[in-house]
């Protein structure tokens, strides 16, 4: 690891010489920007040619906003009193069947005086709160649905993984057709399939049985996950059989037990060499998450073309809705890179 | 203590190969055996057969009266009380030299950690690199790697060492240490089948020397009768190469 650890300064050292080295180096980091810079300003003019109108100002709103919220009186009666306390205001109200009384936080607008008749369903007062928006909502599904996804995706991906190289004839074979019948069809399809074919038929079931039914999220990330647990059980199988053979048999000539060998030794060492192959996979998770609006599931992808649809700035919300993804996935290798420098450390 | 008899094995792959080819030998209680023999001659694989890592594919193999080749064996209780050793050292490069001495005492023999890591320190003492303990394997030279899984065949306190090649992927200089520990074993009594290409070794330490080739024991005797007068030419001619 020392020996590692120097290697990588040495490149890096190296890299810095060449960098240096390179004719016109100067040259071509303007280049670089500049043909970056041309790509954004062709992008801008051509928007403009069409009549674009870009309004980022409209953004924030997707994801934060002010929701005017209404108190509405539960009996009738009569406006006893409204009094200010401790920053927040609070209406009593007496009627012939008893007395309510209501907490206006923060600067409400009470729209009733004392001594006021109100019936069941009058307007007492409004007040303002932030709520988060429907971009919101949708990273957090898709964020949701991918950790979810994740965490199923390595559980059959190490189940699968492991039967893959197992000798018992069953679970070889199982393992085999699960593995090539997810990773030869599409997921789009593999979706559908989840949720028309089977979720009709637990539903179907459910509902027979006076059960409540899944909602189509269930579905979804069950889609995921199995679609991310065939490509995980490869990459396991992968980093398995990188492990010498000496490794197991230096366990089994110890007494250990095939498992407690798998355990102790050989996928603690396999985890280390798997880890950035598995990166990928959850990234790709993460990307393929924005399939699932079709099945009525309000990702962020679902999110961002209904918004899309209501404020017509179709634009800017594409471009922030990739940005999202990218920030979804830039923190996941972020923290995967993490991890795997702290296990070269132990 | 170990009974071989009618044992063959054959390799089908890359070629196939009889690697075993009607062995019987017998090897007693505290005796110190080195099987010799040039590559391929079925050496390493009759020491593989012994504790199961290989499975032959018939004749009988007997433990200390245990059927290694009956399914109805617990091959595990089998293995703890056989040591191995191999050519390439194949210590766990992820745990320390104190856990690679530890886990298998952990996890078979189900000692407490206190236990485990009194005894792992003896042996490091023992095998002469106590302050290696906190290293990893890769730290280590060759030669204290190769200490160190003696020492982690040895916390199992087995009844029987069987070592495969165990200078065979060292460099020169540091062959003798690991065969100090193997002359201390020896000297201790232990029960020892050992393959290897140290003549010297087999001179001094063995009981007897069994000289394979072709899958069959060509000969076997005491070393003394060994290098001194072969009877059988294919021996001779073994022993004219190499020393």
């Amino acid at each position: 690891m020392g020996a590692q650890g120097g290697c990588k300064n040495l490149k890096m050292t190296a890299n810095k010489a060449k960098k240096h080295s390179y004719p016109h180096y100067y040259l071509w980091i303007c280049v670089f920007w500049g043909v970056i810079a041309l790509g954004i300003i062709v992008l801008y003019v051509s928007t403009l040619k069409i009549e674009y109108v870009w309004r980022w100002y409209r953004v924030p709103q997707y994801f934060l906003y002010k929701a005017s919220i209404e108190i509405r009186s539960d009996i009738d009666g009569d406006v006893k009193s409204i009094k200010s306390e401790g920053g927040q205001i609070i209406v009593k109200i007496e009627g012939p069947s008893g007395s309510e009384t209501y907490k206006v936080k923060g600067k409400g607008d009470v729209r009733v005086s004392e001594g006021d008749h109100v019936f069941t369903g009058d307007v007492i007062a409004t007040y303002q709160k932030w709520k988060p928006g429907i971009l919101l909502y949708g990273l957090y599904t898709t964020l949701k649905v991918s950790i979810i996804g994740i965490i199923f995706g390595i559980i059959i991906g190490l189940v699968a993984g492991l039967a893959r190289i197992s000798e018992n004839p069953a679970f070889k074979w199982w393992s085999i057709i699960y593995i090539e019948i997810i990773r030869g069809s599409p997921l789009l399809v593999q979706i559908f399939i989840w949720y028309f074919v089977l979720g009709t038929l637990i539903n179907t079931i459910l509902a027979r049985e006076g059960l409540q039914q899944l909602p189509p999220l269930y579905y979804g990330i069950a889609s995921l996950a199995f679609f991310a647990g065939a490509y995980v059980a490869e990459i396991v199988r992968a980093g398995i059989q990188s492990i010498h053979r000496g490794q197991m048999e230096a366990a089994r000539s110890l007494g250990m037990s095939y498992a407690q060998a798998m355990r102790y030794v050989i996928l603690p060492q396999a985890f280390r060499r798997i880890l950035p192959p598995l990166a990928g996979q959850f990234i790709s998770l993460i990307k393929d998450s924005s399939l699932l609006g079709i099945i009525a599931i309000r990702e962020l992808t679902k999110a961002t073309r209904e918004v899309v649809t209501t404020s017509l700035q179709p634009f800017e919300l594409w471009f922030v809705c990739a940005l999202l993804y990218l920030i979804l996935t830039f923190g996941l290798s972020m923290l995967m890179q993490y991890l795997e420098r702290r296990m070269i450390v132990s | 203590m170990i009974r071989v008899e009618h044992v063959s094995k054959t390799f089908y792959v890359p070629q196939e190969v009889k690697a075993l080819d009607d062995v019987s030998c017998e090897i007693d209680k505290g005796e110190v055996v080195v099987i010799i023999g040039p590559s391929g001659s079925g050496k390493s694989t009759l020491l593989r057969c012994l504790n199961r890592l290989e499975f032959a594919d018939s004749g009988h193999i007997y433990i200390d009266g245990i059927d290694v080749l009956s399914p109805r064996t617990d091959i595990n209780k089998l293995r703890a009380e056989v040591g191995m050793v191999f050519q390439s050292f194949n210590l766990f490069p992820h745990k320390t030299v104190l856990e690679n001495i530890t886990l298998a005492q952990l996890v078979v023999r189900k000692r407490k950690k206190e236990e485990a890591v009194e005894k792992a320190m003896f042996l490091l003492e023992k095998v002469g690199i106590p302050e290696k303990a906190d290293a990893y394997p890769d730290q280590l030279s060759g030669g204290q790697q190769q200490r160190v899984a003696i020492a982690r065949a040895l916390a199992m306190d087995p009844k029987i060492m069987l070592f495969d090649e165990p200078t065979s992927a060292l460099d020169p200089e540091m062959i003798g240490e690991v065969l100090d520990v193997m002359k201390t074993l020896a000297r201790e009594g232990m029960t020892m089948v050992v393959v290897t290409h140290e003549m010297g070794f087999a001179r001094e330490v063995a009981d007897r020397v069994i000289f394979m080739d072709h899958g069959k024991i060509v000969e076997e005797g005491t070393p003394e009768h060994f290098f001194t007068n072969p009877i059988h030419e294919r021996t001779k001619l073994f022993l004219s190469q190499i020393l």
